[in-house]
């Protein structure tokens, strides 16, 4: 078990050009699942390829366990990759694919078994050690490419969007099956998505990156609860976070913030018994035309524009269980309220979270 | 490398069967007229007493087969054949492998280096051997006048590249090569770029160094696409003739002679159509036999 770090790493693929990373610099914790995650083009996947040796950083430097390893080939590095396309080696059996690690790190022939059968163990897969890939579902390739790298016992895993070749139905159960994994070796993990559910459900802590840059680190609940910028607010949630703009400051509330004032009210009276007594708090009224609505099981989703007010004409959403049984039909207009404590504030010209402006904000 | 046919969407020739055999008409015809014809010809020769100017045809059996079997130079050409072919594949295979490997990477002139390298196989047979036949001439040899120049060989010493036994046999099978590489290279880098570029780089993350990857992934991997080169460059080889005719003809004492070339020698030069149709008949086992087994080895090495 190590810790990875990187200290300003910058790689540039062609001189001039914006690089692909720019100034990364990070460091995890012992044993950590850290999730880098962004839009594809962030830099998420250079940036752990960097940290696997398979690219060579323009500048900066990458420590895995304390030790500068930019010179080091990946077979030096300790580490284990899963990749997107799993990259299981075709003419193998899964045994010999499970093998190939120990093979060629001099690992001596007679321990080979035990620990392929270990491996294979661990991960559910040892009825399949004689058949080629080629004849294994999605789900067991990928279980085995994570054997083939938990085989050598490597200091960091590295995973490269390693569900995303999986159907929605099975991607839910590999993605419980890698966390119950990683619970059980251990070791620490960098991970690689563009997917905000994964890397909401499985990180310790979440990297979220666009063009080459970090724009904040921390817990899922920091980052969604409190995102660091208007990128980071919008790429997080699904309906993404409302940013109205007003003056200088770019206002944003997330759309399951954003209620017909009758649900809010009625909340204020009744105390939510999952937060006790807490109170609601002071809230800002807005008129909302509804354009349309989704209606999508458990949940309504309304799409629509301010009516009135500062911020008149600007495009919101709002999204609410559908045991609330309000009705908004499309084109007329709503009385809608926001409580203030939810609302989140940005400077207008660079992005960033700015200080809470007092009211009024209609 | 599996390719399934598709399922033709609309049945087009089935609902106008004329438009389907016109459509197939002219590679059957070329088939039954170039190879098969001149196929039955030969058969029918082997069997008989043909010659050039010769009016009548007599059926004699096994004749020409039991006096070309006894004749050493029959012997001797065989033998040549398979020491040519073995050889020539032997280092066809290893230098375009290299070659794939050096070019499969960008660099900057990687198309000059392609296009120069795919010349000679471009280049039509006769010329590149002429320029060859120049390049190893016993006067005028640059590749002598080199080694004399830095006083490898004095000048009165000089080997004659095409004149002595074995340097001669060692010099059509180099031209040989020179010829196939370019060929044997094009498939080897289609083989290659079919590799996903994923698999090279989880085995240089599992450890594995240059050797290994290249004798225990890229090549295994590459298997049935290497067959197919293997598959043709030993029909290439086996059956070509015109670098022995063009270097040596042959010589010196039938040192470099080969089957095809003897039947040449003996069925057209010599007149004897007969001798020559049942020495090239020789060849059918052989390659049948070749076409086989690397048919065989490519679909069951077909991989994904």
């Amino acid at each position: 078990m190590a810790v990875v770090e990187t200290r300003n790493l910058t790689k540039v693929f062609k001189q001039g050009e914006l690089g692909a990373v720019n100034d990364v610099s990070l460091i995890t914790e012992e044993g950590e699942f850290l999730v880098f995650l962004g839009p594809s083009g962030s830099g998420k996947t250079t940036l752990l390829r960097m940290i696997a040796g398979l690219e060579t950083p323009t500048s900066g430097e990458i420590l895995i366990g304390g030790q500068v390893v930019n010179r080091l080939s990946p077979r030096e590095r300790r580490i284990a990759m899963v990749f997107q396309s799993y990259a299981l080696y075709p003419h193998l059996t899964v045994y010999k694919n499970i093998a190939f690690p120990l093979k060629a790190q001099g690992v001596p022939t007679t321990e080979h078994r035990k620990k392929v059968e270990w491996a294979a163990g661990l991960l559910g897969i040892g009825k399949l050690l004689d058949r080629k890939p080629r004849e294994l579902s999605g789900g067991e390739r990928q279980r085995v490419a994570l054997a083939r790298a938990i085989v050598r016992e490597p200091a960091v895993f590295l995973l490269d969007e390693p569900l995303s070749n999986l159907d929605a139905k099975l991607r839910a159960s590999a993605r419980e099956e890698l966390e119950r994994f990683h619970e059980s070796v251990g070791t620490t993990t960098i991970y690689v998505t563009h997917d905000q559910v994964e890397a909401m459900a499985m990180g310790d802590r979440i990297v979220v990156m666009n063009f080459g840059e970090v724009r904040q680190v921390g817990t899922p609940a920091e980052v969604y609860d409190e995102p660091a910028d208007t990128f980071v607010a919008t790429f997080l949630g699904s309906p993404p976070m409302n940013l109205v703009e007003k003056e200088d400051v770019v206002v944003g509330f997330r759309p399951e913030h954003f209620f017909p004032v009758s649900v809010l009210a009625g909340r204020a009276a009744v105390p939510d018994p999952m937060r006790g007594a807490d109170r609601e708090g002071p809230y800002v009224p807005l008129n909302l035309r509804v354009s349309h609505e989704e209606y999508l099981g458990s949940e309504r989703i309304l799409y629509g524009a301010i009516e009135g007010g500062a911020f008149h004409g600007k495009k919101v959403i709002s999204r609410m269980s559908s045991t609330l049984s309000v009705r908004c039909d499309p084109g007329s207009v709503h009385a809608f309220a926001v409580t203030e404590r939810h609302l989140k504030f940005y400077d207008r010209s660079t992005g960033k979270r700015t200080a809470a402006r007092p009211g009024p904000w209609r | 490398m599996a390719v399934t046919p598709g399922k033709p969407a609309s049945s087009g020739a089935s609902r106008s069967p004329i438009l389907g055999a016109v459509m197939f008409a002219p590679s059957v015809l070329f088939i039954v007229l170039l190879i098969g014809v001149p196929f039955c010809l030969a058969v029918l020769y082997a069997f008989s007493d043909a010659r050039i100017g010769s009016s009548g045809l007599h059926f004699v059996g096994l004749e020409n087969f039991r006096s070309i079997l006894q004749s050493p130079s029959f012997r001797k050409a065989l033998r040549n054949s398979i020491v040519f072919t073995l050889c020539a594949q032997a280092i066809v295979i290893v230098c375009s492998n290299v070659l794939s490997i050096a070019l499969e990477k960008p660099f900057r002139g990687r198309g000059l280096v392609r296009f120069l390298i795919l010349l000679p196989w471009v280049a039509p047979v006769s010329l590149g051997t002429i320029g060859w036949k120049w390049i190893l001439d016993s006067i005028y040899s640059v590749i002598t006048w080199v080694l004399v120049a830095f006083h490898f060989v004095k000048p009165y010493s000089a080997p004659m590249w095409l004149g002595e036994p074995h340097l001669a046999m060692a010099s059509v099978i180099l031209v040989h090569c020179w010829r196939l590489i370019p060929f044997s290279t094009v498939i080897m880098l289609a083989g290659r770029s079919a590799i996903s570029k994923e698999i090279p780089e989880a085995a240089a993350i599992d450890g594995a160094g240059f050797w290994r990857t290249t004798f225990q992934i890229n090549l295994p991997m590459m298997a049935p696409i290497l067959s197919v080169a293997v598959l043709f460059g030993i029909i290439f080889t086996f059956t070509d003739m015109t670098v022995v005719y063009i270097l040596t003809a042959g010589g010196p004492f039938d040192s470099t002679q080969t089957l095809p070339s003897l039947a040449f020698a003996t069925g057209i030069a010599g007149s004897d159509l007969a001798a020559g149709a049942a020495i090239s008949l020789f060849l059918v086992p052989v390659l049948v036999l070749v076409a086989y087994l690397m048919l065989r080895v490519a679909h069951r090495a077909e991989v994904v």
